[in-house]
């Protein structure tokens, strides 16, 4: 199969505006990846697809990175070939940051598979992506707040509650329900 | 603005609701089957508008099992979260044990020696028969065939389910796979119980298809029922025996060749319709190779150590980088997608889950055919709630 360097001259050949850049793999896997602009996204994953000697058909894999300390969210596709039988190639996408400008191009017209994906990482990171025929949460409850598995995340403080509570859970509970003020021990209710 | 302010909801689409113009049809009845209902095989909901008993739109709902996986992933070690994965599809721990582990293994660099990578698919080889035993016993029940053919299922599960349970000590969460090999080398005597199932597992198979695969009322409820295209399945990303059921000779064991695999001899079953019953049948085939596949393995298996002397269990830290990795379980693909920036958890701990990505085409199924057939078609397209919720 081509290497990402390949790959992404050819995708800047057919798109000459198009803003396509290698992402490095340090790890022993070395599985590089290609970062693409979200304003052609979509063509960039439609001409994936369709060449034939890419025919990436199959989109295996899609979820959401946060990246609080450089400021965006990130969504990464691992494409496949079922008819070619290689693979994989990974494609990436950020958002302009973490608040309000989180929309990217749904690729659910490209790849079905992407479908419930999507709304997967849409629920739990907030990503929007346009495009996508049926943007709902998924997983979380539809009046749920705020998105999980982003890094800043912080869960409710009253979401559990242990008979014993020791250690974390003890410290929550003492900030959840304050200690009753000295002396009204054991004095009851009149 | 701040993250909780995102913009609203996109409207979903339109009802995909057939024109109905004769004017005996009566009103559309909406059906919310589930989360309790026996036939969803644990939390899963349908929200089923039905003309009749025929299905006109479903949408299925998930999260009653949710319990946010990935963020504890996260938060935990990577061998912390080796228990875990045993919850994600709990027929098939021993399969997601060695996603995992295959994953953090190709993320750090890990050699597994020879005797473990034997064990590995001698044990992925009895999960499979299994789960697929158990489907074949699930979808006779949705059938309308109560108890005796999943009883039967559950009798030779209990056989393989002895046999992790004296490898691993559970019968269920077997914890057992290990970052360069296995937890624990098989007790003496093991191996020669697996073998002595692994030739009886023959003669099981044929008493079980001559009591069904012949069968008149479960061709009648399988046959044509729930056709799936095989360009639609590729594009939706539909994987394991409901892929190959539709023609699509796409096996990760022979694809990617992971473990041992390109050592044994063992052929791909693919299905003719795409329909319920290629589902079936496609299943019982594969627990033939299957059997193939152990009685090669458990001829092969050498002597020697279960673990890599140079794996490091405690103070665990892979280099940073990256790995999506994904091997053939049961119910098709299950890959892992991690990152590493060289902490002692992952950064990013991602699980590709077959069973939920298989519902996509849940409702392409199931438009025009009636409530029933929906209910075969759910039970062969073969879900773990455990797994879909994660």
């Amino acid at each position: 199969m081509e290497t990402p360097e390949q790959i992404r001259d050819r995708i800047l050949a057919r798109f000459p505006g198009a803003s396509v850049a290698v992402v490095p793999n340090p790890g022993p896997a070395a599985q590089h990846s290609l970062l693409a602009g979200a304003d052609l996204g979509r063509e960039i994953a439609t001409f994936l697809r369709d060449d034939p000697v890419l025919r990436l058909d199959y989109c295996s894999n899609v979820t959401g990175v946060d990246w609080p300390k450089q400021g965006f969210l990130e969504v990464v596709y691992h494409l496949y070939s079922m008819a070619l039988r290689h693979g994989p190639v990974i494609l990436r996408m950020r958002t302009a940051d973490r608040a309000d400008q989180v929309t990217l191009p749904s690729l659910t017209p490209v790849w079905r598979s992407c479908e419930f994906q999507e709304r997967e990482v849409y629920d739990l990171f907030g990503v929007v992506f346009a495009g996508h025929p049926d943007l709902r949460r998924i997983l979380m409850w539809d009046e749920f707040k705020d998105h999980p598995m982003r890094k800043d995340y912080v869960e409710p403080d009253d979401y559990e509650w242990e008979p014993t509570p020791h250690g974390d859970i003890l410290a929550k509970a003492r900030r959840h329900y304050p200690a009753p003020a000295a002396g009204a021990e054991g004095k009851g209710n009149p | 603005m701040s993250a909780t302010d995102l913009p609203p909801l996109a409207p979903s689409p339109g009802p995909r609701i057939r024109a109905v113009h004769d004017e005996f049809h009566g009103d559309l009845l909406e059906v919310s089957m589930g989360p309790h209902h026996p036939s969803t095989h644990g939390v899963f909901r349908m929200n089923v508008t039905l003309d009749g008993e025929t299905v006109m739109k479903l949408k299925p709902v998930f999260g009653y099992l949710h319990r946010n996986h990935e963020k504890i992933g996260e938060n935990t070690s990577y061998l912390s979260s080796m228990p875990y994965t045993d919850r994600l599809d709990y027929l098939c721990s021993m399969t997601n044990n060695w996603a995992y582990a295959l994953a953090v293994e190709r993320l750090s660099g890990q050699a597994v020696p020879e005797r473990a990578e034997y064990l590995r698919v001698i044990l992925a080889e009895l999960t499979r028969l299994l789960n697929h035993t158990c489907l074949a016993g699930f979808l006779l029940q949705d059938g309308g065939a109560s108890g005796t053919p999943l009883m039967y299922a559950f009798r030779e599960r209990e056989k393989i389910l002895d046999l992790f349970e004296s490898l691993s000590g559970s019968r269920m969460m077997c914890n057992f796979q290990r970052f360069g090999g296995c937890r624990t080398d098989a007790p003496a005597g093991w191996l020669d119980s697996v073998r002595r199932l692994v030739d009886g597992y023959g003669k099981f198979l044929d008493e079980y298809e001559e009591l069904l695969t012949g069968n008149e009322i479960l061709m009648a409820r399988t046959q044509r029922i729930g056709r799936l295209p095989a360009a639609l399945a590729v594009s939706a990303g539909i994987t394991g025996p409901m892929l190959r059921a539709a023609g699509v000779p796409y096996d990760l064991r022979k694809v990617e060749g992971y473990g041992f695999y390109p050592r044994f001899e063992f052929r791909v079953p693919i299905g003719a319709d795409g329909d319920t019953y290629d589902r079936y049948m496609v299943r019982v085939l594969e627990m033939r190779e299957s059997i193939k596949i152990l009685q090669q393995a458990l001829r092969g298996i050498p002597e020697g150590p279960v673990m890599d002397p140079k794996a490091r269990l405690r103070g665990f830290r892979p280099k940073p980088g990256e790995v999506y990795s994904r091997i053939e379980g049961p119910k098709g693909e299950i890959g892992f997608y991690l990152i590493s920036e060289g902490g002692p958890n992952p950064y990013r701990y991602r699980v590709r889950p077959p069973s939920l990505i298989n519902l996509t085409l849940l409702e392409d199924l199931c438009l025009g055919h009636s409530i029933a057939d929906a209910v075969v078609i759910l039970g062969s397209i073969d879900i773990v709630l455990g797994e879909v919720d994660r």
